[in-house]
């Protein structure tokens, strides 16, 4: 019986026509929602008659898990993201191949201090972002919340628990907002901050989208997101805004030919076309709304639009993407340890050093500030110090191989030790708190 | 538990009862074993293989066990390992407290609407993934409609939704239809005369339940509660859409899909997961194992279905009606979503409109056509191997035949993404026969993981529709001069009828929503199933109304399918009897 279902199978997908295989089709493998894709795709193909753009959307992991699996000749022709790390690795595969002639000469080399495209030419910065917060005004209203502007804003005893934010190992925009914010105020005094905002989360998620989504329907009040999720849902008629806190970065969303693609040159005319002003011009569509790379001189930007330019020259952080890339593994795991895997043990630390500094407010106590000043300083300093993040030597260590039993006894020993610790210092900072607040009574 | 109908001399069926006619068989067992042994090597055995053999080697390719040794130093893996399984146990259990009373009262009492009430028990399987976990907070969550009204009526509000206690609820009203389909079919198949012997005797309500029916229906009870189990053990999706990071198939999820680093961890998990869920399933066998549970007559005709006091059923209705609205919720919230324009942070969506389907009709006709064509060829073959292997166990003495049961119950513990990545690994420059189109282009592979993955649901469906019948009467068949083919076809097929179609649905149901291995698998829009275009659209930031228009035909589509094999088996059952 079971014969007679393969034979069937087998038949029916012989005859089954097989796509994508025609000359004069260009495969774009992207993580980027339906609406971007289609514009792009319509206007393209109108643009282009003969060439045909198929899209295949898949997340960021599985995008390079296929790349990687497929062998030459076979792989979609071009890749299309956000998360600088998904085309690092690629290209340290070598699964990228350089595409000069698509580039548009009109548009700067840096944005602020990030190179636009890829030193080594392996990928292109094809559109901008930001980092921001994003918050839903009916659920500020109705829980009666100040709209915050800045990360430090989002310490304060009034968000708890009504944050959203993804985990950095997870998204690589989350990553570069943690780093921008560890830039920006120094590593002990930014994961000082970065853990007292975490305190006040109700949620690390796994996916990006999922911040701004949550927020757009009300199930958070405040998300930590990359502004275009802010702005196409404010756009799109969501009760949501977003603003730019001063401690921000502007970062490309980046455009690849992968290597071994089929059709090469038509490929890089479809890059071309993503850069080219009418390209550019699309990424205004309030369902898309991205910052262009391109100056607005050359385009028509909508009134009030933010000017990505102006958010950089205004950013107060200077960054630097090669620090960012050597300590990606030391920041993201430190978090996960720090953050992610022990949620439940910072949120009740954060709540009774929030309760213990309300009642200390309301009766002053000299011993019991000492004691809240403890708990504070126990629940919110990082596990490594910051010689740590700079000696050379640690960092390899994470960058090993991890199929070496030895490495990985290393790593998940220090990732073991990280949590005991991170555990014990919640623990302890509860209790300081508990003791502060009954000072107060 | 001696409640069998033929006490004496069957203990030691099916052994003793099968030699006189197996002898003569010979060639055909054996062709089947190889063949499915065949199917479970190239599509489960090896591309698995080919990937998690990471956990057991270290950088210089050399065989180690440092690996696991690692795992099991982390506190983290501890704590999530308990706390899988406080999840499923818990879930378990509460998936039967909503399953049980829905099964009893529908198939053995006299019951207005017991066919839509187990059709739309059945609903919650048909939910694709995001959707379930999203449409649920829109209702029960932490600015979901109940807790806004809740919070303007009386000041509070109900933390279902968060943390363990949110993937508990969550997993149960989601899973317990694997038990109603199991157990439904199981208490169809209870001989009438056994309750009607027991009435008799004296034995009413809740005795008459706990001594008699409940213990008949026990094969179907128990493939039903292991699978949800086993299922709930190794769901992701739910706990990572709810923020639960600390479980056991989220943490293997996280250290596999982390981009860039190939982390063994990750694959120890994914091995321990599959040991661990086949552990489970044994332990279900053995439960069963020493007794008998085949009746000889079949039930459905025969039984005569009690009737309900006036009070019993206004208590069995309320009881069915909070159930179903419960259970029912995460559909009613797609649909409201489905039609919304902008539903954010209030009761119900601000403003209605039609244009998400209309977007929906355009873009997406395609993909009902796809997912109905691998869903039903995947789960086709899912019954026949089931079946297969159902028979080769109860029927037969084949050595190793039990390892049939193990590896295929196996898929349910690989995580889509690894199958996919073992497709593509080992299919990489396979061409079709007689063409030049790679096989990883086609959408054969999305078809075949289907079947794979859905496999064990209808596996355990079979075995327990064939644990129910009775030997004695394909043994009457043979002495009556019916070859061994025949027997099968006309005889033990059609009596385990019921326990199929409940493998088939659960198959197709399940397969129809799959997700994790569709997204690396399709290599193109054409070839997309309803499930990615839901995925697809529910990434839109500018509003999930067109995803959630999926969703609903999706459900309606799946529906449809499920109300109408009810249908079928029903009009069949009553063409026998006339």
């Amino acid at each position: 019986m079971q014969r007679i279902f393969c034979a069937g199978a087998l038949a029916a997908s012989l005859l089954c026509a097989t796509q994508g295989a025609q000359a004069g089709t260009v495969t774009v493998l992207t993580s980027f929602p339906k609406e971007l894709t289609t514009a792009y795709q319509k206007a393209f193909e109108a643009a282009h008659p003969g060439i045909k753009i198929e899209i295949l959307n898949k997340n960021t992991t599985a995008s390079v898990a296929y790349v990687r699996e497929l062998p030459e000749g076979q792989r979609p022709d071009i890749m299309w993201a956000s998360a600088p790390d998904a085309f690092e690795v690629l290209a340290r595969n070598k699964l990228l191949q350089t595409a000069p002639e698509a580039v548009n000469k009109s548009a700067p080399a840096k944005i602020g201090a990030y190179p636009l495209n890829d030193p080594q030419g392996m990928y292109y910065g094809q559109a901008l972002a930001g980092y921001g917060i994003m918050w839903n005004t009916r659920y500020l209203q109705a829980h009666k919340l100040p709209v915050p502007k800045e990360w430090s804003d989002l310490t304060r005893p009034e968000y708890f628990g009504h944050v959203a934010i993804s985990s950095p190992s997870r998204s690589g925009t989350t990553q570069l907002t943690v780093e921008t914010i560890l830039q920006g105020e120094g590593w002990e005094k930014g994961w000082g901050q970065l853990l007292a905002m975490m305190g006040n989360v109700a949620a690390v998620t796994d996916r990006s989208f999922a911040v701004p989504d949550g927020v757009n329907n009300g199930q958070y009040g405040v998300g930590i997101v990359i502004d275009f999720f802010g702005l196409a849902g404010k756009y799109s008629g969501f009760p949501v805004d977003f603003a730019y806190p001063a401690m921000t970065a502007v970062v490309p969303a980046n455009i690849a030919l992968i290597a071994g693609a089929k059709n090469a040159d038509e490929a890089k005319k479809f890059m071309a076309f993503t850069m080219s002003v009418p390209g550019q011009q699309i990424l205004f569509d309030p369902k898309i709304s991205r910052l262009p790379i391109l100056p607005y001189n050359l385009l028509k930007a909508p009134a009030g639009y933010p000017v990505p330019q102006d958010v950089a020259a205004r950013a107060k952080v200077q960054f630097d993407s090669n620090v960012g890339e050597a300590r990606y593994q030391v920041v993201t795991s430190l978090f996960d340890q720090m953050v992610t895997f022990r949620l439940k043990e910072l949120q009740a630390a954060t709540r009774a050093i929030h309760e213990a500094a309300k009642a200390l407010k309301a009766k002053p106590n000299a011993r019991g500030n000492e004691l809240l000043a403890q708990a504070r300083a126990t629940a919110y300093s990082p596990l490594v110090g910051e010689a740590n993040v700079k000696n050379e030597e640690f960092l390899e260590l994470f960058r090993k191989n991890r199929r070496d039993v030895a490495v990985s006894k290393q790593l998940t020993g220090l990732e073991q030790i990280w949590a005991d610790k991170a555990r014990a210092n919640y623990e302890r900072a509860q209790q300081l708190a508990n003791e502060a607040r009954s000072l107060a009574k | 538990m001696s409640t069998t109908t033929t006490q004496p001399g069957t203990a030691g069926l099916p052994a003793a009862g099968a030699r006189p006619w197996l002898a003569l068989s010979g060639l055909g067992p054996w062709l089947a074993f190889g063949l499915i042994l065949a199917f479970l090597l190239c599509f489960l055995i090896v591309p698995v293989g080919m990937v998690v053999y990471t956990a057991f080697i270290n950088e210089t390719g050399g065989l180690t066990l440092g690996h696991f040794g690692n795992f099991f130093a982390q506190s983290v893996f501890r704590e999530s390992f308990f706390n899988s399984l406080i999840v499923s146990l818990a879930s378990v259990f509460f998936a039967s407290v909503i399953a049980i009373p829905l099964a009893y009262l529908t198939v053995r009492f006299e019951f207005r609407g017991a066919l839509l009430i187990q059709t739309l028990g059945v609903l919650p399987l048909i939910m694709p993934p995001f959707v379930g976990a999203v449409a649920l907070q829109l209702i029960f969550g932490r600015s979901g409609s109940m807790n806004l009204l809740l919070n303007d009526w009386f000041g509070f509000t109900i933390p279902i939704m968060d943390g363990l206690v949110g993937v508990t609820f969550v997993e149960s009203i989601h899973y317990f239809p694997f038990i109603l389909l199991n157990l439904v079919a199981a208490m169809r198949n209870i001989d009438g005369a056994m309750e009607e012997s027991a009435l008799n005797l004296g034995a009413r309500g809740w005795r008459l339940f706990r001594r008699v029916i409940f213990p008949l229906a026990m094969p179907g009870y128990l493939a039903g509660a292991a699978l949800v189990f086993v299922k709930v053990f190794d769901d992701l999706g739910t706990p990572l859409v709810m923020g639960v990071t600390n479980m056991l198939a989220p943490q293997a999820y996280l250290r596999i899909t982390s981009v860039g680093i190939d982390d063994p961890l990750g694959y120890v998990i994914s091995v321990i997961m599959i040991g661990f869920s086949i552990l489970a399933l044994w332990m279900a066998a053995r439960v069963m194992k020493g007794k008998d549970y085949a009746t000889m007559q079949k039930g459905g005709n025969s039984l005569q279905k009690r009737e309900l006091s006036h009070w019993e059923s206004v208590l069995a209705y309320g009881w069915i009606l909070f159930v179903l609205f419960v259970t029912l919720a995460p559909h009613l919230g797609i649909l409201l979503m489905s039609f919304s324009k902008v539903w954010s942070f209030s009761v119900l969506p601000d403003s209605y409109t039609l244009e998400h389907y209309a977007t929906v009709f355009h873009d997406a006709g395609g993909m009902i056509g796809n997912t109905l064509l691998y869903c039903v060829m995947a789960a086709g073959l899912d019954v026949v191997i089931g079946t297969a292997i159902a028979y080769l166990i109860l029927r037969t003495q084949l050595p190793a035949r039990q390892w049939l049961d193990y590896l295929a119950s196996a898929a349910l513990a690989i995580p889509g993404l690894v199958l996919a990545i073992g497709y593509l690994r080992l299919f990489k420059g396979v061409n079709l026969p007689f063409t030049d189109t790679p096989v990883v282009t086609t959408w054969v592979l999305i078809m075949l993981a289907y079947a794979v993955r859905r496999l064990p649901y209808a596996l355990r469906s079979c075995m327990a529709a064939l644990q129910q019948v009775h030997i004695s009467l394909e043994e009457a068949a043979q002495s009556l001069g019916a070859s061994k083919l025949s027997t099968i076809r006309r005889i033990m097929v059609p009596l385990m009828a019921g326990g199929i179609l409940a493998g088939f649905v659960t198959s197709f149901i399940t397969a129809a929503v799959e997700l994790s291995a569709t997204i690396l698998l399709a290599s193109a829009q054409s070839q997309a199933p309803m499930s990615y275009g839901i995925y697809l659209y529910m990434q839109s930031i500018s509003g999930r109304g067109p995803g959630a228009a999926l969703g609903v035909l999706a459900v309606i589509v799946v529906g449809l399918g499920t109300y109408f094999s009810h249908r079928f088996v029903e009009r069949s059952r009553v063409t026998t009897k006339t």
